[in-house]
């Protein structure tokens, strides 16, 4: 069952529709109820290696609905500590729980002075409001 | 139903393949040698006929009835060019044969050229690429070509191309090694001149549009847009798709194009197949002609006809010899079967599109409020506000109606989009069952919504789940083996 | 202004003109500019009834010399092989050769259907887990597999073995700039390759081709080729003859990721070159880079099984730039073909068929070099073999004509040393008394 649309706000975000929890100086990230919505029922995701690079503002894996597929926009640089298996295996969990279970990454921050420049979650709705 | 494998028994066999008698046998020596047969059908030629004519009445053709794909332009397919591909010199004729021995298959192919140029208004033609994809990405190799030889390429990375732009368009650039800039269209939708003009510079290699667009609009701005590009030094590629709107009444080379590609399953009849083949020739301004694939179809001085190799500054080859002859054999026969008048050809395909927008424009948004030419796009963004119908229960609802859907969520400027594109090889009484149709449909959404969700009820299968195909991909037939492959 | 396939009359035109709002046609042209109206007539011949326009292709058709008023020995890519009408009465059913691609499920399951039959057919000749819907020919194919393993592996040279088909490697070569890849050949030693040469060739590279059989008809040593690719951590890729694969082993069984070829030999007319289908197959590791349609199973509102496409965000209609390809049109018809005749054939009906192409080109080599001719290379081979003639193979072909007979392709036209080659294909539609003529013509 997707989820009803949420943002928390405990979470930090991104104008593409990323969020972040940041727990010391990791980071869990994923995609925003939006982002879930605009695809649909998720059927893939591509994730990246652990021990991969990742890097702010770019490309770090693909999800892919049966009608599109989206880049993954990395929030915050780090080093991939752990892809979430769940949504490996079953990819319609991040339209069912994009906060929880739904996760995508765990990242060691590269730099923590980069969460500085995200969103919270007044300035996305603003984002939102202009979609 | 079955599949042909689910119809199979072993034993049984539909072919004889004779062998001489007394001719020896020669084994392969062991190491190339097959180990396991191939699990191929195995039904004799009564059970082979009747499961794919079962099969055919699961499909619906334009033999069938109205099918209003925009961009596909589905025109009927005139039956006589089938029997005329048939015809033993052009059916079993070798590719590698003599020149000698192929002067009427030259000389067909050096007539659709010469046809082609008159129609597109451009100086030489390529018959080579096999569908409008290829015809676009080789127009952009020879872009390529064209400015790596005036030591330009380093600069000129970028190409032009719309929001409207079919899918093809920015594939092709990828692959052709190119960036993309995206350049949006006004509220008239036409190409936003001043958008475009602040884009273009000289590190653009070239424009791809075509015209009329794909919202069915002819760009009113075309000699401006012509103006920007000849300043910038940059070349102008017309994706052809469109071409039905204007043969005879507007020509791309006098709009001001420099390559153009022309798809003959569209404009010029050749069937649709399921999906193909196709054939996508380019014509191109004379600068060009020296970059054009190998080989050309020429007509020699002393009136014979003959291919020639000698192109030293060509891209090389984009598909085996020298194209899909039987594609030009039936587009040949159509345009001779039209001379002339395939002006009257195009001016009934805007005329029947004009008529079928009047009609429905109330109960559907249009998103831009002028004639149309050969297609039109209407949104269904009012039936989803309202009654929440999408434009694809209204598709799935024609079906019901007997009339194939039209295109749906193209182009992507326009939400909740339904593309229009009846043809001109259509009665007045067929656009008006289909009008009728759009008509009563508009209506259940408002009366009934549920109707619209459920359709289709009359096909050979309900609606289907296309999230699970994509989830767990089952792509063959799994002949009750074990191993299922695992989802990717 | 009538013309058959337009039906609009006089009062047709009036009315719709009234509903539009405008007075005449050429009002409905009025965003035209006037400077890029054509203004007069196109410059073309009256249009031709059909009657006449079949008195012409008639005698367009009549000044082509083809294989039922010659008999030919042409094979180099594309072969005279027996096609069955049932292949015709298929893809005459209006309900296939008109239909568009199956984009809605529930008006095409038909094509559908026989799209994922023909996918599974392609699977079990070449013995990989995925195939497409089919591409443009054999050529292009090959360079859509250079795409596909570009993006698998990030490296960009690729090996190409010199014995592979040269339209196949000029065509991968004028796609290789756009990709951004370096094409590197490997020549052959006595007709076929050398695995040594490979593994040094391939340091570095994506992926090995090679030809099975190879452009001179010889049998390659196609698993030692894979192993040297695999040396040198490179991706086999084997171009195959579909028709070959009745009695020689299938790819996917000696370790190649990708297998792929020129399907006319399976179901199509020669038709001067096409329209034709290539056929493209790969390992399930592959499956979300393959270019072109994939149709998949799944089941209606019902939970009846059906057929749609799948993994279209591939593909250029959503993927657009990043698509695994610009393919749209393919070739389905041509396919549906080869279903036909796989169908029409079974695998006791391929087997003989490989059978009889192999003995009947046996039988060939062996009165040719009774007769005094030698055969260029010293290795098995399956149904084409090069002889060498004595003097240039292009006179020769003139001779033989001269004669009724085409005798071959002449190898020199791509290969430098080999003007008095003949490469000469015996498929099964040869006779030993044509096998005769050819010896009597030759000697």
């Amino acid at each position: 069952m997707a989820a009803a649309e949420s943002y928390p706000d405990d979470l930090k975000y991104h104008a593409e529709h990323d969020w972040a929890r940041i727990d010391g100086d990791e980071a869990v990230l994923g995609v925003t109820w939006f982002a879930a919505d605009a695809l649909g029922e998720l059927v893939h995701y591509e994730a990246p290696s652990v021990g991969a690079t990742v890097t702010k503002d770019q490309s770090y894996g693909e999800v892919e609905s049966v009608k599109a597929v989206s880049d993954l926009i990395a929030p915050l640089s780090g080093e991939v500590l752990e892809v979430n298996q769940k949504v490996l295996d079953a990819p319609e969990t991040v339209n069912d729980d994009p906060y929880g279970e739904g996760w995508l990454v765990r990242i060691r921050l590269a730099d923590a002075s980069e969460v500085d420049a995200l969103l919270d979650l007044e300035a996305y709705k603003t984002v939102l409001a202009q979609q | 139903m079955k599949l042909i494998y689910e119809r199979s028994q072993a034993g049984r066999r539909a072919s004889v393949i004779p062998r001489p008698e007394g001719l020896p046998r020669t084994e392969v020596p062991e190491e190339f040698r097959r180990t396991e047969p191939p699990r191929l059908p195995e039904v004799p030629e009564f059970e082979l006929v009747r499961h794919f004519t079962e099969l055919s009445t699961r499909n619906f053709g334009v033999d069938t009835g109205f099918y209003p794909l925009g961009s596909c332009t589905m025109k009927y397919n005139p039956r006589v060019n089938e029997r005329l591909v048939g015809l033993p010199g052009f059916a079993f004729l070798h590719p590698h044969q003599e020149e000698e021995g192929a002067q009427g298959a030259l000389e067909l192919e050096w007539r659709l050229q010469e046809i082609l140029m008159e129609v597109t208004g451009l100086d030489a033609v390529s018959l080579q690429p096999a569908a409008g994809s290829q015809g676009e990405l080789t127009g952009l190799m020879l872009v390529r070509a064209y400015f790596t030889d005036r030591g330009e390429i380093e600069q000129r990375r970028k190409v032009v191309i719309p929001d409207t732009a079919h899918g093809t368009n920015p594939a092709s650039v990828t692959m052709a090694g190119f960036e993309i800039t995206h350049v949006k269209t006004d509220p008239r939708g036409n190409i936003d001149v001043e958008d475009l003009r602040a884009k273009v510079d000289e590190h653009t290699a070239a424009l791809m549009i075509t015209n009329p667009s794909t919202l069915g609009l002819f760009d009113e701005n075309i000699q401006e847009i012509e103006k920007i590009f000849n300043a910038a030094g940059a070349l102008m590629y017309y994706d052809g798709a469109n071409l039905n709107a204007v043969c005879g009444i507007s020509r791309p080379g006098d709009m001001g194009f420099d390559i153009v590609h022309i798809n003959l399953h569209k404009t010029f009849s050749q069937p649709h197949g399921g999906g193909g083949p196709g054939g996508g020739p380019i014509a191109v301004r004379k600068m060009l002609e020296p970059f054009l694939p190998v080989p050309a179809a020429i007509r020699r001085k002393d009136g014979t006809f003959g291919l020639d190799y000698d192109r030293p500054k060509s891209i090389g080859k984009v598909r085996g010899f020298t194209g899909p002859f039987g594609v030009f054999v039936r587009s040949y026969a159509y345009m001779r079967m039209y001379g002339p008048q395939l002006r009257d050809m195009s001016e009934t395909a805007v005329l029947n599109a004009n008529y079928v927008l009047a009609r429905l424009k109330g109960p559907y948004d249009l998103l831009f409020d002028r004639l149309c030419m050969h297609e039109f796009v209407l949104s269904a963004r009012n039936l989803k506000r309202d009654h929440g119908a999408t434009a694809l229960d209204v598709a799935k609802r024609l079906m019901d109606y007997g009339f194939h859907p039209p295109t749906i969520y193209f182009p992507l400027v326009v939400p909740e989009a339904l593309m229009i594109e009846p043809t001109e090889t259509e009665t007045k009484e067929t656009l008006d069952a289909f009008c009728d149709a759009m008509l009563a449909i508009a209506r259940e959404a408002a009366e009934d919504v549920q109707v619209l969700k459920d359709a289709p009820h009359d096909r050979s299968v309900r609606r289907l789940d296309e999230v699970r195909a994509a989830k767990d991909p089952v792509v063959k037939y799994a002949f009750g083996d074990a191993t299922v492959p695992a989802k990717v | 202004m009538t013309h058959p396939f337009l039906a609009l009359t006089d009062s047709d035109r009036e009315e719709m003109l009234r509903t539009i709002g405008v007075s005449s046609v050429d009002e409905l042209f009025r965003d035209l500019p006037a400077g890029v109206r054509l203004g007069r007539p196109l410059d073309l011949e009256p249009a031709l009834s059909e009657q006449e326009l079949s008195a012409h292709l008639a005698e367009l058709a009549s000044r082509n010399v083809d294989t039922t008023r010659e008999l030919s020995f042409l094979g180099a890519g594309v072969y005279d092989h027996y096609v069955p009408a049932v292949v015709d009465t298929v893809l005459q059913r209006g309900e296939f050769l008109t239909a568009y691609t199956p984009y809605q499920p529930e008006m095409s399951q038909g094509v559908l259907q026989s799209i994922f039959e023909y996918q599974t057919a392609i699977c079990e000749l070449t013995g990989m887990d995925v195939s497409n819907a089919s591409g443009y020919d054999g050529e292009t194919v090959t360079a859509d597999a250079c795409y596909v393993v570009k993006h698998a592996t990030g490296k960009t040279r690729i090996v190409v073995t010199e014995a592979t088909n040269p339209q196949v490697r000029q065509v991968v070569k004028t796609y290789a700039p756009g990709f951004g890849l370096e094409i590197v050949e490997v020549p052959h030693r006595g007709g076929t390759t050398d695995p040594d040469d490979v593994r040094a060739a391939a340091e570095g590279a994506a992926a090995v081709i090679f030809q099975q059989p190879n452009f001179f008809g010889c049998l390659e040593p196609a698993p030692e080729l894979v192993a040297a690719a695999s040396d040198a951590d490179a991706l086999a890729i084997a171009h195959v003859d579909p028709l070959s694969l009745g009695v020689l082993e299938a790819p996917g069984r000696y370790g190649c990721a990708i297998a792929l070829g020129e399907g006319q030999a399976a179901g199509n007319l020669m038709s001067y070159g096409g329209p034709h289908y290539g056929f493209l197959a790969a390992r399930q590791e592959f499956i979300r880079r393959m270019p072109g349609r994939i149709v998949g199973e799944t089941v209606d509102a019902n939970g009846d099984r059906g057929f749609v496409l799948t993994l279209q965000t591939r593909e250029q209609h959503i993927r657009r730039e990043k698509a695994t390809s610009n393919i749209t049109t393919n070739q389905t018809l041509l396919a549906l073909g080869g279903l036909v005749y796989l169908t029409w054939l079974g695998p006791q009906g391929l087997r003989e068929v490989g059978e009889a192409c192999l003995d009947l080109s046996a039988l060939a080599k062996q009165k040719l070099q009774e007769a005094g001719l030698e055969l260029a290379f010293d290795r098995p081979t399956f149904k084409e073999f090069a002889v060498r003639v004595g003097r240039n193979a292009r006179d020769v072909i003139r001779d033989a004509r001269a004669q009724g007979l085409h005798p071959g392709y002449a190898l020199g036209r791509d290969y430098e040393g080999m003007d008095d080659v003949l490469l000469v294909a015996v498929t099964e539609k040869r006779t030993p008394a044509e096998i005769d003529r050819l010896v009597e013509v030759l000697s």
